[in-house]
């Protein structure tokens, strides 16, 4: 390069230039900055260092495609399954007890339910809070599980049949069942009669509504709804008949869902938990939501 | 002075042998075109099919009508010499713009749809999930791929000293690239995708983009090979390794088999882990060759340029060039970290990005260097600063990535917010900044305007959008760094504390910080929009302090080509 005649000092540096010009734009003839070349180098060897250690350069070998497996002997299947084996055994026990003991029993070990409330609540975020919500509030077609105001029954033994089998779920054979009837939409009730009964229902915690309209929803609700609602409309918790005079409405109290409850009937869903969950996991939850304010 | 003269009496824009042939195949492209479309059996396929017939058409008729366009200027002016080829550079800056604030402006509602799920209005042309692929595509390859083009073309010309190679061709790059933008943003809101991150585009956006891809190689290689340049300037290396590697990048990953020919879907010929492997082997290298590689070339003109001062180190260019692109091409497996990829392939790609960390600052080192002995133009020029700044964020992007290989970092922010961050400091900060740059600075050479409409916007624009930007990185580090220590927090019995909702809850306020920080930058990118816009009519804001650096022309540097 030095014999290049192009080449000249630039004035601002004092470095020569390559003797090259693109466009204006010349070149100056720095060396590498040594803090970066040796920075490289480092990285470089930390590289070929870690290679000896760790899992690294596939190959053929006799037996077709392997790879150097790396003197630390490192799996990362094998350290995640080992990690979690860990952590199973320490609570190996324990889980066993409740797995096995009746749910009175183990709610009166305080050991036990300090685990069992603790992998209850990490199971319920995981399984139950995208419709119950995170904190177990529920929402519109999905009940609080923090109220004492219990559909199927707030029982240990209630809530941990609701949790195995489910409700209206259709793959278990004893999932809990009961449809409220679309009274509209089957043409059993006029919509007048639909009006009526609502006004009744709504009159039963305290919504004012015509004398006469309630009267006759009265009626009405006595030659439909009894059966299952009660004759003093404080639900069935056998088959999952709601109270309606408690004012906690699972789909909304104003008038007009309740005519679109009692036209179209209502049905919700939750699924059996047995066929994901084991046995283990389904009793934390059982007495988790037990623990939650409204168990009985 | 006529950079580069044609043949013999052959006036300029007429019509050749080869565009006749160009026509016909345009021509027969129409006819597959009304093919596809009349025994299409998807929605979409039919939309595109009739979309490409008539680009296709329009292509053909404006081969046509430019034949008599020459014709009619030379009876005028009697002229059969060329100069630089700055009119498809022109284009590619108008579009490079546009396409920008789409993109901003569909990233800003995805950061909002995030933080307020209801502004997915419940119609499946807005959800995220077909808006994320039209932000990123529309930013990377809509605005980035503009810049790119339109940059190299104008930057290989004045460093070949030699006008772009082609006739039609460069206009075929152009239009044909920007119909594939069309195709594949159309494609996404009507949910035609292959599910390939930064590859979404199926089929047959794919092979018209491979046509493209071929024919730009072509334009640039012929355009060096018939410099009058000794030697090939090191913007060019990198502009080339970024033509050539984003086509065996796009061709190897969207290897795919259609349904149907008349139908939009493809099942890709990988799958499993093989397919992941494959993906972000392409998906790490569209990151290291298309927005560093590319984006290097777009610095390594603009900078030394604008300064008026050579670039720092000629040695350290060489030596950065290749290292960096002999390691990239292995960094890939980092993004399949703890995931079914063999141990080996996951310990190759965290050591060679961390291999890779000094190969990437021998960019930013030469950019920066480049202004020792005009440093007072940081103050003086907001142009500069905006291309130096580019280049700082640069740094600290190429310096992040390898520490977020390394797996014991990574453990930590995969998946999280944190990745999120780091790609908008490359894509924000880098690339963004070293566009708008390249903008201001082309925008009154192309023109031929004596400077930009006013300085003090410019300066507007640095401001308002640096602020945006680290309103957007410092959220996103504190959210993915919160989301991440959520995600592995465990109580005393090894359970889970939070819920996969907690956390995602969590993120609430930074979402809103993020989408604000996009806002900044969009407003930012409006008044360089403003500014261009009064620039190429010809405007120049009176009343603007001159300041020493405030001319567009370098110092010591012929700024405006001599034609």
């Amino acid at each position: 390069m030095s014999d290049n005649p192009h080449k000249h000092k630039d004035d601002v540096s004092g470095v020569e230039t390559t003797g090259h010009e693109w466009d204006g734009i010349k070149e100056l003839n720095n060396p590498l900055p040594k803090w970066w070349l040796y920075t490289f180098y480092a990285c470089c060897a930390w590289a070929f260092v870690y290679w000896i250690f760790m899992p690294a350069w596939p190959h053929l070998s006799t037996e077709g495609w392997t790879y150097t497996k790396g003197v630390l002997g490192y799996e990362q299947r094998q350290s995640v399954a080992d990690e979690l084996a860990a952590v199973q055994a320490g609570r190996a026990d324990q889980l066993a007890e409740i797995t096995t003991k009746p749910l009175v029993e183990i709610a009166e070990n305080p050991a036990l339910m300090e685990l069992a409330l603790a992998g209850g609540k990490a199971a319920f975020g995981d399984n139950c809070a995208p419709c119950h919500g995170s904190g177990a509030q529920g929402s519109k077609g999905f009940p609080n599980l923090n109220d004492d105001d219990w559909l199927w029954g707030g029982t240990l033994d209630d809530i941990h049949t609701t949790l195995q089998h489910g409700i209206r779920w259709e793959a278990d054979d004893e999932t809990r069942f009961n449809i409220m009837s679309a009274f509209g939409k089957d043409e059993i009730l006029t919509p007048a009669e639909i009006s009526d009964v609502a006004d009744y229902v709504l009159s039963l915690s305290g919504t004012q509504a015509e004398a006469e309209a309630i009267a006759r929803g009265q009626e009405v609700f006595a030659n439909n709804c009894v059966a299952c609602h009660g004759e003093d409309a404080k639900g069935n918790q056998e088959l999952g008949a709601p109270n309606l005079t408690d004012a906690i409405w699972l789909y909304g109290g104003d008038k007009a869902t309740i005519v679109q409850t009692v036209s179209n009937g209502r049905g919700g869903v939750m699924p059996a938990w047995s066929s994901r969950l084991d046995e283990g996991t389904i009793k934390q939850l059982t007495l988790y939501v037990h623990s939650l304010g409204g168990g009985q | 002075m006529a950079v580069s003269s044609t043949r013999g009496s052959h006036i300029p824009g007429t019509m050749t042998t080869a565009s006749y042939l160009v026509t016909g195949a345009l021509v027969l492209g129409v006819l597959v075109s009304l093919i596809v479309a009349a025994k299409a059996v998807d929605t979409p396929m039919a939309i595109h099919a009739w979309l490409f017939a008539f680009a296709l058409t329009f292509g053909a008729l404006a081969i046509g009508h430019r034949h008599f366009d020459a014709l009619e200027t030379f009876k005028k002016t009697g002229e059969t010499k060329l100069g630089y080829n700055d009119n498809v550079v022109k284009a590619g800056v108008i579009a490079t713009i546009f396409w920008g604030l789409a993109g901003f402006l569909v990233g800003c509602y995805i950061a909002f749809q995030l933080a307020f799920p209801w502004l997915n209005l419940d119609l499946p042309f807005t959800t995220f999930g077909r808006l994320r692929p039209l932000h990123t595509s529309a930013v990377i390859f809509a605005f980035g791929g503009n810049a790119l083009i339109a940059t190299s073309f104008y930057a290989v010309q004045r460093t070949c000293r030699t006008r772009l190679a082609g006739d039609i061709a460069p206009w075929f790059v152009f239009w044909g690239y920007n119909l594939f933008i069309v195709v594949a943003a159309t494609g996404y809101l009507m949910g035609v995708t292959q599910s390939k991150e930064y590859a979404e585009p199926e089929w047959y956006a794919d092979i018209w983009l491979t046509i493209v891809w071929v024919v730009y190689l072509l334009v640039f290689l012929a355009t060096l090979a018939r410099r009058k340049e000794p030697h090939i300037y090191v913007a060019n290396w990198f502009y080339l390794a970024f033509i050539v590697t984003i086509a065996m990048l796009h061709i190897v990953n969207n290897l795919a088999i259609p349904e149907s020919f008349f139908g939009s879907k493809s099942y890709s010929l990988f799958s499993g882990v093989q397919d992941a492997l494959i993906q972000w082997w392409y998906g790490h290298n569209a990151v290291g060759f298309f927005l560093t590689a590319g984006f290097l070339g777009m610095m390594y003109y603009f900078i030394p340029k604008r300064a008026g001062r050579p670039v720092y180190s000629y040695r350290l260019s060489i030596i950065h060039f290749w290292s960096l692109i002999f390691l990239y091409i292995w960094a890939g497996p980092h993004h399949l970290h703890f995931t079914a990829l063999p141990d080996w392939a996951q310990t190759l790609g965290m050591t060679f990005s961390i291999m890779l960390w000094m190969p990437s600052w021998g960019g930013m080192i030469n950019g920066l260097m480049t202004l020792s002995g005009a440093w007072d133009k940081l103050r003086t020029d907001p142009v500069i600063r905006m291309l130096v700044v580019s280049v700082a964020f640069y740094g600290m992007s190429t310096f992040e990535g390898p520490v977020m290989s390394v797996k014991a970092v990574n453990s930590l922010s995969h998946y999280t917010d944190w990745t999120i961050g780091h790609v908008h400091s490359g894509a924000l900060g880098w690339v963004g900044f070293v566009s708008f740059g390249a903008i201001y600075c082309l925008v009154p050479w192309l023109w031929k305007r004596e400077r930009l409409y006013s300085m003090a916007l410019v300066s507007w624009h640095f401001w308002i959008a640096s602020i945006g930007i680290v309103l957007y990185i410092t959220s996103m580090w504190v959210s993915g760094i919160l989301q991440g220590l959520m995600w592995r927090a465990y109580d005393a019995s090894g359970f889970l504390e939070y819920s996969f909702v907690e956390t995602v809850a969590a993120m609430h306020p930074f979402y809103i910080i993020r989408g604000l920080g996009g806002v900044l930058f969009l407003i930012g990118a409006l008044i360089m929009t403003y500014n261009c816009w009064m620039t190429i009519k010809g405007r120049i804001r009176k009343n603007e302090p001159v300041l020493a650096g405030q001319s567009d022309l370098p110092v010591g540097a012929a700024a405006l080509p001599a034609e």
